[in-house]
């Protein structure tokens, strides 16, 4: 079934802020095999300088992921999660997500499209510091697979 | 936030030095920890079968941090990174068993940029089949 287009253009409200530790960074980094020091030592990431250690590129996607689940599981758009495959994935940096940092995500629906009989929902999470600056902006394109005919 | 590398030292088609990364059954469940990305699908081949699939599969977020290391680490500075899209266009399965599965990337120079930038575009295959697509990074240079 195709999804309501008037979602288009929504935009959810910010997530509550999420606190990034030096010690999920290094777990990140760990999981990933990335012994980069500059994930885990501060003076490593200094002489780059960065204020403290900083998280590698893809790590942001764990906060902006979850907060499109409010896009997901808004009951009114109606997505299928248990069909949803994730279609494309970009980052956009003003700069590397870092230790202290407490971010807040934005999520917009920015397109709704049905091809072949695949739903495809285009999610911006825009991430903000908690001075207000832009850190990073994530796009996120789930594809919900059409229903087999009964 | 900018790369050891510096702009004039490089050109279109100037290679970086290409990794292989392997995947098994251990690296996906310590990744799922991580990440907090806990779909069966990632863990479980009895809930991986009846989806569908052949059997589990890697995380494509984790295929993603995989393919970006090429460029970290030729950058020197992971906050080089300015921009970094991928496309999904094969999963990587995962057997169950002491080898798992291995994710190759290689990566070049696709353009010179404004400001020092470079476009790097990046190939990521696994058994011979690529399963990352329109896969490209900009990487802020010296």
């Amino acid at each position: 079934m195709a999804l309501d287009q008037s979602f288009v253009g929504r935009t959810y409200p910010p997530t509550p802020a999420y606190e990034v530790g030096r010690e999920k960074i290094r777990e990140f980094a760990e999981a990933v095999g990335d012994a980069n020091p500059a994930y885990v030592d501060p003076e490593a990431a200094r002489a780059l300088g960065h204020s403290d250690v900083i998280a590698p590129p893809t790590f942001v996607f764990s906060i902006t992921f979850k907060a499109a689940g409010q896009v997901v599981q808004d009951p009114l758009l109606g997505l299928d999660y248990s069909r949803v495959v994730h279609g494309d994935q970009k980052f956009v940096y003003a700069r590397p997500v870092r230790a202290g940092d407490r971010l807040t995500v934005t999520s917009t629906i920015e397109a709704i499209k049905s091809l072949a009989g695949n739903d495809i929902v285009d999610i911006r999470g825009e991430v903000h510091d908690e001075s207000g600056e832009h850190v990073v902006t994530a796009w996120t394109k789930l594809v919900a697979r059409a229903a087999e005919e009964a | 936030m900018t790369a050891k590398v510096s702009y004039d030292s490089v050109e279109v088609g100037t290679e970086l030095p290409a990794r292989s990364f392997p995947v098994t059954r251990a690296t996906l469940v310590q990744y799922a920890g991580a990440s907090g990305d806990f779909n069966p699908i990632h863990w479980n081949e009895k809930f991986a079968r009846e989806v569908g699939l052949e059997d589990v599969i890697a995380h494509g977020m984790f295929t993603m941090a995989e393919a970006i290391r090429v460029v970290t680490d030729w950058a020197g500075d992971p906050g080089a990174v300015v921009e970094y899209g991928v496309r999904f266009t094969r999963q990587v399965v995962v057997p169950n068993d002491d080898k798992g599965a291995l994710i190759e990337v290689s990566a070049k120079v696709g353009a010179l940029l404004d400001d020092k930038r470079v476009r790097v575009d990046l190939t990521a295959t696994s058994g011979d089949k690529k399963v990352l697509g329109m896969s490209r990074a900009v990487v802020q240079l010296g």
